[in-house]
């Protein structure tokens, strides 16, 4: 456990609600939630939650903070804003999976073999390392995020599909070797760094 | 008309020898026939996506996009941004849709972006360049442009989820949104009508992380425009193109399927009927070729 969890253990003891609101992107919202389901009903994963939205909204309120952040749920959204278009109560849901789901890998209480975990956080790191994503860099990664042995599987699998790609001049080896790039990367360094001490500080008042 | 110039943010994907420059390509055919000007905002940045947020806490995400902001008001003051893709129009609207409602928000945002010389307002329209083509032109005017038109063509137009939801395109429905149909029918094609996949959800960045479940609902995607009898499929977003085109293949082999239909971008279209060659219209970037266009464009 890390020492942020174990730190946000003790300060919200009682209240698991006060602790997503204070600490999640959009939290603030979870309370207004009626538990009506239509979230669950438009969303093209639903099948595949363990707890849908308005379940893991209910949850939060009753305290369940351990089953809530290691739950592989919210690593299913595939952002297509389904549910935000249809929530009669407007709540941005979209963004508090987001939230949840960034809360809850920073506490080190996310599923650790989780696959959408893995690849968002090799996008943010691709991307943020030159200010543009990188495609043929970030592709080979992602094949080789579970190992090698099921690198080369995956890459067998992909083997086609980047073939044409490589055909259509929609992909070139030649990113390998640095590729695009902002120009100004030490800027773009420097206002992330302070956008994370801003919200590092800012958490730690609550 | 006299010229029209906007502040493009173009955005990763359509880099030269990225998975989109075909896209880029074909706008750039397009607004040339269009007379539209479209000036690059200056060392623009990754807009970090929906799936960037592991990563990226909050404002961090939003500083990406607060900065690309500050470029453009220092470049391009006078204009509205434009965005080709999804993800970039929608993570700009919704940056500065926090910035300028969430309290706080604007402050810290600014004092991150000082550490790197700059400052942002975050004033100017964002659109997409569908937004351009249908409220700054208009289908007529649209069509006036058209020298070959895309006859006996039938095509579904596929609106996918961020150009969709949760802003969407003014006057247009989240659950049947038209515009590509008209845009379609304006070029002297045939749209595919009632065409129940036109804003499901492909699977986005997922298809990469749960590649099964994404598989799936392409396989209905395309289902859905083969039974509407559709010649191709068009849409406007870079991910959307690539998911429902490149893993055609894969689902082939998994569901014994023999899905072979092209998908191409508006602007695609837009510049073959516009009388722009195979390579103008980005045609040599179709994984699955799209004869009937072809056809037209060497012609």
């Amino acid at each position: 456990m890390s020492d942020m969890n174990t730190a946000m253990v003790e300060k919200y003891r009682n209240s698991f609600l006060s602790e997503v609101e204070a600490n999640v992107e959009e939290g603030e919202w979870v309370k207004m939630c009626m538990q009506c389901g239509v979230c669950s009903g438009s969303c093209p994963f639903g099948p595949y939650w363990d707890h849908p939205p308005q379940e893991l909204f209910m949850m939060i309120r009753a305290g369940k903070r351990e089953a809530v952040l290691s739950s592989e749920s919210m690593w299913m959204c595939t952002s297509c804003y389904n549910c935000i278009a249809r929530c009669p109560r407007g709540l941005p849901i979209t963004h508090i999976m987001h939230g949840l789901a960034h809360y809850a890998k920073r506490l080190g209480l996310a599923p650790k073999n989780q696959q959408t975990m893995k690849f968002a956080s090799i996008f943010w790191d691709n991307l943020t390392k030159k200010g543009r994503v990188n495609e043929l860099q970030l592709g080979l990664k992602l094949y080789f995020m579970n190992g090698f042995v099921e690198g080369i599987k995956t890459a067998l699998c992909m083997k086609e599909m980047g073939m044409s790609m490589l055909m259509t001049k929609r992909m070139s080896p030649m990113e390998y070797f640095g590729g695009h790039s902002i120009k100004d990367t030490k800027g773009l360094h420097a206002i992330l760094k302070k956008a994370r001490e801003i919200e590092e500080a800012k958490a730690k008042q609550f | 008309m006299a010229k029209k110039e906007y502040s493009f943010y173009p955005g990763c994907s359509s880099q030269k020898a990225a998975s989109a420059s075909n896209y880029q390509t074909s706008v750039n055919s397009m607004c040339d026939v269009l007379d539209v000007q479209l000036n690059e905002i200056p060392d623009w940045n990754c807009c970090a996506a929906s799936i960037g947020y592991a990563g990226g806490g909050e404002l961090p995400r939003l500083a990406m996009s607060a900065r690309n902001m500050a470029l453009s008001e220092q470049a391009h003051p006078d204009q509205d941004i434009v965005a080709t893709c999804a993800a970039c129009w929608l993570a700009t609207k919704e940056t500065q849709e926090r910035l300028h409602n969430d309290g706080g928000l604007m402050e810290e945002t600014n004092k991150a972006l000082a550490e790197g010389g700059l400052t942002v307002k975050a004033d100017q329209n964002i659109r997409h360049m569908v937004e351009v083509l249908i409220e700054d032109f208009g289908y007529d005017a649209l069509g006036k442009h058209v020298t070959r038109p895309l006859e006996g063509i039938k095509i579904a137009g596929y609106v996918g989820c961020q150009t969709n939801r949760p802003f969407g395109i003014d006057g247009e429905s989240f659950e049947n949104p038209k515009y590509l149909d008209k845009l379609v029918e304006t070029l002297g094609a045939d749209p595919v009508n009632n065409y129940d996949r036109k804003v499901s959800c492909c699977g986005g960045a997922l298809a990469f992380s749960e590649p099964e479940k994404s598989q799936a609902l392409i396989k209905d995607i395309i289902e859905a425009a083969y039974d509407g009898g559709a010649d191709m499929i068009v849409t406007p977003c870079p991910v959307c193109q690539l998911n429902v085109e490149a893993y055609q293949g894969q689902i082939n082999k998994k569901y014994n399927t023999k899905f072979d239909i092209p998908v191409v971008y508006y602007s695609t279209l837009m510049s073959v009927a516009y009388g722009k060659s195979y390579k103008e219209s980005g045609l040599d970037g179709q994984m699955i070729k799209a004869k009937q266009l072809d056809a037209i464009a060497k012609k």
